[in-house]
């Protein structure tokens, strides 16, 4: 094999609060991006239902119109949106992050996917990270979306839908790491 | 250069640890109990965030003089590149790093085995890799220390090690060790990595030429990320 093969993972540990913690970047509407404003919140929680208190989580996200800040993405995102944000979980195993509802993005074969939001989980006990994605329950688009039609048993589809709180801006997405009601995660 | 909107290529068996390692307890009540499901590459995947020059200063890449006098410790240099599997540099990429001080002891709330701290030395840096796809950092040889996976359990000498690839499917956290260290066969963290060859690429090599002379001692530790599924290896050509 290549000299040049993929440098393997390995975890974050406890103690990674240290070098990623940036707690502004909790906020990805910093540079105001157009779009509606929202709160995606959560817990994290292991496979005895207890909370994950050191976890890292990041988010990767289109802008309102569907578009990422990115070379690939030949579409001029949203200048005051960059996309990217990373929080961590507090003692009782909660996140927060503050952002827009993303657009519908550009799937294989020329569709489109329902709106969501990329999330990486790093934790103390993960020797990689954890991939999942966010949908948005309220969304009608969702039922044409390859990867959620993908998912054969409702009840694991249902884990990857944040559901809005009493119909204001805070959509609530826990994750269950293992066990009942486990998230579903992805082979990336 | 990859054609546009090709996936990243999936690792080799073996190259990435696994989820549940039974010898790292913390994986126990953590590694999901159903399989990954798979995932068709999209924009969302081959897209990921950029951080501009200005992310990370100059008195990130010295840890040695983040205090008001110098921290203590073995004065090393770690240094290397950032590839792509197939050996493109990656430029422009933040890298951010954090460690234990020459006593084996972190600066977090959270430590508690009884090191002494270094008022001279916080372990955290951070850098951009410059147009060649290369980092360079002065910093203190971190000490080994203990944890609780196992009785009188200690942990090799690391540096934790978080990359921005090209792309959300590239990202990468890891840790790099010291080469020699008794402490590599025993560790359950390090072990994790089924493949003798990938495991060892975890491990820096010391390098003389990287050293200066009666200053700091020299690693080089490069960082291979993941590439595009049509990126040629080196020897298949």
């Amino acid at each position: 094999m290549s000299r040049h093969e993929a440098t393997p993972s390995q975890t974050v540990g406890p103690f990674f609060r240290l070098g990623l913690d940036r707690p502004e970047w909790s906020d990805l509407t910093r540079e105001g991006p157009r779009g509606e404003k929202i709160a995606l919140e959560g817990r994290i929680l292991d496979g005895d239902g207890a909370p994950v208190d050191d976890a890292v989580l990041e988010i990767w996200q289109a802008d309102a119109d569907g578009r990422y800040d990115h070379p690939e993405d030949a579409r001029r995102a949203d200048p005051g949106f960059r996309g990217f944000g990373r929080a961590m979980t507090d003692e009782a195993g909660r996140y927060r992050f503050v952002t827009i509802r993303p657009g519908r993005v550009p799937g294989r074969g020329g569709g489109l996917q329902a709106p969501h939001v990329n999330l990486t989980i790093f934790a103390r006990g993960l020797l990689k990270q954890l991939v999942t994605r966010i949908y948005f329950a309220d969304e009608p688009s969702n039922d044409s979306d390859p990867v959620l039609i993908g998912i054969a048993d409702p009840a694991v589809r249902r884990t990857l839908l944040a559901v809005r709180q009493d119909g204001g801006a805070a959509y609530r997405f826990d994750v269950v790491l293992q066990g009942k009601g486990e998230t579903a995660f992805f082979d990336l | 250069m990859a054609k546009s909107h090709e996936p990243y290529a999936r690792p080799r068996p073996g190259v990435q640890p696994p989820y549940l390692h039974r010898e790292y307890g913390s994986t126990l009540k953590r590694a999901p109990s159903r399989a990954l499901l798979p995932l068709q590459q999209t924009l969302s995947e081959i897209t990921g965030p950029r951080f501009p020059a200005g992310s990370a200063g100059p008195e990130l890449v010295d840890l040695t003089r983040q205090g008001k006098g110098e921290a203590l410790g073995q004065r090393i240099i770690v240094a290397g590149r950032l590839l792509e599997e197939g050996g493109r540099p990656l430029p422009r990429v933040l890298i951010e790093l954090w460690q234990c001080n020459a006593a084996g002891r972190y600066l977090h709330g959270k430590d508690q085995h009884d090191a002494p701290l270094d008022p001279n030395f916080t372990g955290v840096g951070r850098a951009i890799t410059n147009d060649k796809g290369e980092y360079r950092f002065l910093t203190i040889l971190p000490g080994a220390y203990p944890w609780r996976n196992t009785s009188n359990a200690w942990r090799p000498a690391h540096i934790h090690f978080s990359v921005f690839g090209p792309a959300f499917a590239s990202r990468l956290i890891t840790q790099m060790y010291f080469p020699g260290d008794p402490l590599l066969p025993l560790d359950p963290i390090y072990n994790s990595v089924p493949d003798e060859a990938a495991r060892r690429r975890l491990v820096s090599a010391y390098d003389p030429a990287l050293s200066e002379a009666e200053f700091a001692l020299g690693y080089r530790f490069d960082v291979v990320l993941r590439g595009r599924e049509s990126t040629p290896f080196e020897d298949d050509r």
